[in-house]
């Protein structure tokens, strides 16, 4: 029997809907950050943070059984650090979901221990890390961790996604004109990307250079931000390393295609009284080198940081307000608020990643641009036009 | 928390602003609607992200 497709797509939709609301049911099964029960607001904050910050192991979440015993659904990620001694390598899991420094791992001859998220090099004696007044560890030092955390998984999972979908939308056009399957909705969001974003802010000569750059970076941070919105506890937009990459890039790619004309705009601009140039300079070096990779970067992270920091609270106030307003209001005023603030998220995650690669195309078309010299400048620096003046007596 | 209060007052005004301006754009010419729209949220995103950036700069 075939379903018919009106059904199929309305089901589709329902579903959707409902997988985007990831309200918890009950007290017990939701992951908390390292024992207790979710009642208070200081719990709720300890959470909130602890889904914010980087964790070592993929945790999906926690609860105590009936037995007391603290069972964690989830999978521990390899830690890779260097040290004094080389290069160490252990599973998370011999720290036994320990965050506050207690456990103490001994691998090639050297003590860890993990406390927030940071892993410590503790000297001979030590059997926890202490912090002197400016919360600096007396007794270990901080190390290199190149760990696979679980935002580093997070990014080689939706790599690994945009690769499958990405190359077989490629392939598909060496034996047809119109893709087929899932490449079907890929196809016209790069068409946009190319022909909204990319040609009209680079110019046509150039702008197949930048293409590659300003579609991986759009569905990338698209990607990773929807993630961010789904139970599994991603958070990796909304880590400043990650966004301040990003922007790193697209600093070192716009300066590095720009040429002579940007340059000279900036340190010597044209169509200005001499003496002012060189504070002009001044303050287009810092906008060009600081403040535009800045502004990517904090935009992008404050914008989901707080996103998911305002999802969650939401989501909080079933626990928060259980007394004032009793279970039942509390869950449907919380699920009602987290309904419509997730809808937001699912917007607001479109549009960061479209004003970023929005931004970072403007930002490549200003270096890349080629003045058209129709215009000529006299010797003032005053374009001068070849058209006639029309009150030309006035001017 | 006042600084807070202050920030989100820019912002708000801000926003009001284009989407007043907008709303303007769009009655004057309404084929316009889609570059107008286009160009709106562009504006808006860009304020929000400097209004969320001053609110996590200042916590």
């Amino acid at each position: 029997m075939k379903i018919p497709k009106k059904v199929f797509q309305f089901l589709a939709i329902l579903c959707l809907t409902f997988f985007t609301v990831n309200t918890f049911a009950n007290d017990s099964d939701t992951s908390i950050n390292d024992g207790d029960r979710v009642n208070t607001d200081n719990e709720v904050k300890a959470y909130i943070l602890h889904h914010l910050k980087d964790a070592h192991d993929f945790n999906l979440f926690s609860y105590t059984n009936d037995a007391g015993e603290r069972k964690h659904v989830g999978f521990p990620l390899p830690i890779i650090i260097w040290t004094s001694n080389g290069l160490t390598t252990f599973m998370s899991s011999e720290f036994h979901h320990n965050d506050d420094g207690t456990v103490i791992v001994e691998k090639n001859g050297l003590k860890f221990a993990k406390i927030h998220s940071k892993i410590y090099e503790l000297d001979a004696n030590a059997s926890t890390v202490s912090f002197d007044a400016t919360n600096h560890a007396t007794n270990g030092q901080k190390l290199l961790d190149f760990s696979i955390t679980k935002s580093v998984f997070g990014v080689l999972l939706m790599g690994l996604l945009m690769l499958l979908w990405f190359s077989r939308l490629a392939k598909q056009y060496k034996t047809r004109k119109i893709p087929k399957g899932f490449s079907r909705v890929l196809e016209p969001l790069v068409i946009y990307v190319r022909d909204e974003i990319a040609r009209p802010n680079i110019g046509e000569e150039h702008y197949k250079r930048f293409t590659g750059y300003l579609l991986t970076v759009f569905f990338f941070i698209w990607i990773l931000n929807l993630a961010g919105l789904t139970p599994l506890g991603f958070n990796v937009t909304g880590q400043i390393a990650v966004t301040a990459c990003l922007a790193i890039f697209t600093l070192v790619i716009y300066t590095a295609s720009g040429n002579k004309e940007y340059w000279g705009h900036i340190l010597w601009m044209p169509g200005v009284p001499i003496l002012i140039r060189p504070v002009l300079a001044v303050i287009e070096l810092v906008g060009a080198f600081l403040i535009k990779p800045f502004s990517l970067l904090v935009r992008l992270f404050a914008n989901i940081s707080a996103g998911h920091i305002i999802v969650m609270s939401l989501i909080a106030i079933m626990f928060t307000l259980k007394e004032s307003l009793g279970v039942v209001g509390a869950t449907g005023l919380s699920l009602v608020l987290s309904l419509f603030i997730m809808v937001i998220e699912l917007l607001v995650a479109f549009l960061q990643a479209y004003i970023f690669t929005m931004l970072s195309a403007l930002f490549i078309g200003m270096a890349v641009a080629e003045h058209d010299h129709e215009h000529k400048h006299d010797k003032k620096g005053h374009e001068v036009s070849d058209a006639e003046d029309v009150r030309g007596d006035l001017i | 928390m006042i600084g807070a209060g202050l920030i989100v007052i820019g912002a708000g005004i801000g926003l009001g602003q284009i989407g007043g301006k907008a709303m303007e754009g769009i009655a004057r010419q309404p084929e316009a609607v889609g570059k107008i729209q286009t160009a709106m949220i562009i504006i808006a995103a860009l304020l929000e992200g400097l209004a969320f950036g001053a609110l996590f700069l200042g916590k």
